[in-house]
């Protein structure tokens, strides 16, 4: 619990609305998106860098600690509180300060929701290509606080590669700009790279220059069907061979199939082991047509049953939505859920899909696997029930073995999703003790008293 | 008070399955404006599990919480996880009501709105109101300004009221027009009766001219929607057996309302009445053939308009219309048919208008803010009227055409198709 000249200090710097402590909005702000909880002592919501500039000044002050979160969307829990202080809630700042046309950047504040920001600069006919599957629920500071990525990072790249500079306020309240409206700068370290997918433990991302391209002015997206979710997996890789790079490949398994097709009835086929959801896009026509021609061709050379390209906007839109609501859809199967976002070099995602498989049926739980196929970026989400205490004790060692097979593999823990507090056991293993030592010093400069999002990334 | 465990309560497979993804977040009208979680359909849904499972107080603060949900039921669409955080709401202001009853409820809602009498006498002062001018007179001496804002908005919601409720002028039997195709009832709304009445007698007559013997009963009571946005649902048992009995008598095939709000909760009563012996199957019975007025004109042979109604038109979804019932391609269909008419969609068309029954009310500045938004869409249209089969959406939507002076009439789609129909 805060005292009570802490909590007027807050209400003096954020006005009254923007401070919240009544026992609902402690309860309400314990969680994001999964099942991990701990109560903040107090919620602020401030409007401008200055009110973070001060509230930091004053957490600083009284070594309060500050977690930053935006719409609570994040599946690592890396803005649950489990310190307690202060949950630093970013989604009033939401305004979009500048859309540059002339030289294709935008200025954000950290709250904006990324597909408002989406919307937005593509009614002038530019575009902001990260598109995580929450771009609706998130905002653009959480998307860029985790490094997010989504179905399109195949052709397009992470947030990261979209972030040209940022303003963040620091442990001690002072307020550092990082990176100028320019594409190529090479002054000093990267300080933008630095404080991008660092989840809060370094400073609190309120604003951010973006880059934005041109959007492309066609599209072509096609639904392919897989008897073997082993061919689906290996048809990734032929079609990168013939020198196509779709904007998404996007792989389901059936379970994944099964869930989506009960909760939205798209007519998606329920007697396949995968599907893969294959776009291309540019700004011509077509070329992009050729572009899911060849796919097509590629994918029914490594066994695709069936090839069907969305007609118009409306199917396309509601294969999107599908896709995007896989991961909720699957709390149908069962009360709880843990998503995994392990990254492969793309040659090896047959192995890891298989290995997968072989994981679950050696612990006796379901594995759905979907995911972006296409960068080697994959979702095995472990399905089970948290209040059935075997089921429970399973779920650490069969996270464990998803985490090691992804290592042998020559991948990572987590591609877009971030570390949080979920898989910190694993980073040791995923880095070495010397780069978590090196990264541990890097936190204690910029947060001598680590009072930012304590307890999150690093091993303790 | 009452033991948690002795109640009325939600099960606890509806919320077990939130897997807090946040999706609900993007589509919900409070969490628009508040942009906070407690705010939200998610933020509900783990406060209702946490007080029902006992890790925090049921105390009235949470159920406030539950009321300030508008049910507009756009989470309950949305949800890939099947959890419904609207109905929630409802049913812990149900559980709220069963520890803390409120008299005034009882009172309110077994007392005078299933009582049709009663009500028409209690909302008479508001017709003499309206009829002797006095209307006319605090608009003209500008009095209106003088209102504080809730007030002059509440004024502002009123239509032009009828001088006598329709019930106490229709029929209980409109002969159809030409030879009778069909026997249909109509359950005719309280607020459409006493405020909205030009409009469902429009109703009436558009179906006696497409073939239809209209069936009006005149002593249905209130559909139940009130009671069950303020945790009585209890009361609401008896009002529809009271219902479904009377339509029964009336041998029709089908049961049509004009009222979005009623039409939702009749098709509710299969599942209300689902654990009465002596009515389950009776009102399943009920509910399958209660129609919107607009989807039921679409599964009859209907007569083309010929008369021209010069007017561009925006349409309004009523939430209990679109997400309550399914239905929103009919209204737009009706309206497009219409000579003369220019449809023209407005953005965020199936969004809440803050009506919410009685937020305005209960909840006035969200409500206006939400109303704001709508308001703006329609606004952005450059429509001259806005169409909306929902009587709690047609007061809320006056209130903002006539906060911002706009030149916009508001309108039930039946009404503008009777026009089409013309005087012959």
């Amino acid at each position: 619990m805060l005292d009570k000249e802490t909590l007027d200090s807050l209400v003096s710097i954020v006005g009254k609305d923007g401070v919240l402590d009544s026992p609902q909005d402690l309860v309400a702000y314990s969680y994001v998106g999964t099942f991990a909880e701990h109560r903040p002592d107090v919620i602020v919501l401030p409007r401008t860098t200055e009110e973070v500039s001060r509230v930091l000044v004053l957490a600083a002050q009284k070594c309060i600690p500050v977690v930053t979160r935006g719409m609570g969307s994040g599946l690592a829990a890396a803005s649950v509180p489990f310190s307690g202080g202060i949950s630093l809630v970013m989604t009033r700042m939401n305004h979009i300060l500048e859309i540059d046309e002339a030289n294709s950047i935008v200025h954000v504040e950290a709250g904006v929701v990324t597909a408002d920001l989406q919307a937005e600069v593509e009614k002038r006919g530019l575009f902001y290509p990260p598109d995580p599957s929450s771009i609706r629920h998130s905002t653009i500071g959480g998307n860029i606080a985790c490094n997010a990525g989504g179905p399109r990072c195949l052709k397009y790249g992470v947030t990261g590669d979209y972030v040209l500079g940022l303003t963040v306020v620091l442990a001690d309240g002072r307020v550092l700009h990082t990176g100028r409206k320019v594409i190529k700068d090479v002054v000093g370290y990267d300080m933008t790279a630095l404080f991008t997918g660092s989840e809060g433990t370094l400073g609190v991302v309120t604003e951010a220059l973006l880059k934005l391209v041109a959007k492309p002015r066609f599209t072509r997206t096609a639904l392919v069907d897989f008897p073997s979710l082993a061919n689906a997996s290996r048809t990734v890789n032929a079609i990168l061979a013939t020198g196509t790079v779709p904007a998404t490949m996007e792989l389901m398994d059936e379970t994944a199939i099964a869930c989506i097709e009960e909760a939205m009835h798209l007519g998606l086929p329920l007697d396949v082991e995968a599907i893969l959801l294959i776009e291309t896009d540019g700004a011509d026509e077509e070329t992009v047509v050729r572009e899911i021609e060849t796919a097509a061709t590629a994918a029914r050379e490594c066994g695709a049953r069936q090839v069907k390209v969305a007609k118009d906007e409306a199917e396309r839109t509601a294969l999107w939505k599908a896709r995007r609501s896989v991961s909720p859809s699957l709390a149908r199967k069962a009360p709880n859920k843990l998503g995994e976002d392990i990254t492969v070099p793309r040659s090896a995602i047959p192995e890891a899909v298989k290995r997968i498989k072989a994981i679950s049926a050696e612990f006796g739980l379901p594995i759905v696997v979907f995911g972006h196929a296409g960068d080697g970026n994959l979702h095995p989400n472990i399905l089970f029930d948290k209040r059935n205490p075997e089921q429970w004790a399973r779920i650490e060692p069969m996270v464990g073995k998803l985490f090691s097979m992804a290592l042998e593999l020559g991948g990572t823990l987590s591609g877009e999703h971030g570390v949080g507090m979920l898989k910190r056991p694993y980073m040791v293993q995923a880095l070495g003790a010397d780069s978590i030592e090196i990264q541990k010093r890097i936190k204690s400069v910029l947060d001598p008293f680590n009072i930012l999002n304590p307890g999150k990334v690093y091993p303790d | 008070m009452a033991l948690l465990t002795d109640l009325d309560r939600p099960s606890e497979n509806e919320y077990l399955s939130c897997i807090r993804c946040g999706l609900c977040l993007a589509v919900c009208p409070t969490y628009r404006e508040y942009l906070t979680e407690t705010a939200s359909p998610r933020g509900r849904v783990i406060l209702a599990r946490k007080a029902l499972e006992g890790e925090l107080e049921l105390d009235e603060p949470l159920v406030e919480q539950m009321y300030s949900c508008f049910s507009c039921m756009a989470c309950n669409d949305l949800c890939p996880a099947g959890v419904r955080p609207a109905d929630l709401a409802l049913e812990m202001r149900r559980v709220g009501e069963q520890l803390r009853p409120a008299s005034w409820k009882k009172t309110l809602f077994e007392g005078v709105i299933p009582k049709p009498g009663r009500m028409e006498a209690v909302t008479f002062p508001l017709r003499v109101y309206q009829e002797l001018g006095l209307r006319r007179v605090v608009y003209a001496l500008g009095l209106r300004k003088l209102m504080p804002g809730q007030l002059r908005d509440l004024e502002a919601m009123l239509p032009h009221m009828p001088q006598r409720p329709l019930r106490q002028v229709l029929p209980e039997e409109t002969p159809a027009k030409g030879e009778s195709q069909r026997r249909v009832g109509f359950f005719l709304g309280c607020a459409q009766s006493l405020m909205f009445a030009e409009e469902s007698a429009a109703t009436v007559r558009v179906l006696a001219r497409n073939g239809c013997t209209v069936v009006t009963p005149k002593d249905t009571v209130c559909c139940g929607m009130p009671a069950i946005g303020y945790g009585r649902k209890d009361l609401v048992m008896e009002q529809a057996r009271t219902n479904i009995a009377l339509f029964e008598k009336a041998e029709v095939e089908t049961v049509v309302t004009d009222c979005a709000t009623c039409g939702s909760t009749l098709k509710e009563y299969g599942a209300l009445l689902a654990g009465d012996p002596e009515w389950a199957k009776r009102a399943a019975a009920f509910s399958k053939k209660v129609r919107d007025i607009s989807e039921y004109l679409f599964e009859i042979p209907l007569e083309k308009p010929q008369k021209q109604v010069n007017l561009k038109v925006t349409y309004h979804d009523p939430c209990h219309l679109r997400r309550g019932q399914g239905v929103w391609k009919q209204p737009r269909q009706l309206l497009k048919m219409i000579p003369g008419v220019e449809f023209v969609e407005m953005p965020e068309a199936d969004w809440c208008c803050g009506s919410a029954g009685s937020q305005l009310i209960t909840h006035y500045e969200t409500s206006t803010r939400v109303l704001k938004h709508k308001i703006d869409n329609v606004e952005s249209t450059g429509a001259q009227a806005v169409a909306s089969g929902c009587p709690g959406c047609q007061m809320q939507l006056n209130v903002g055409v006539k906060q911002r002076n706009l030149d916009v009439k508001v309108v039930h789609p039946i009404l503008l198709l009777d026009q089409a129909y013309g005087e012959d």
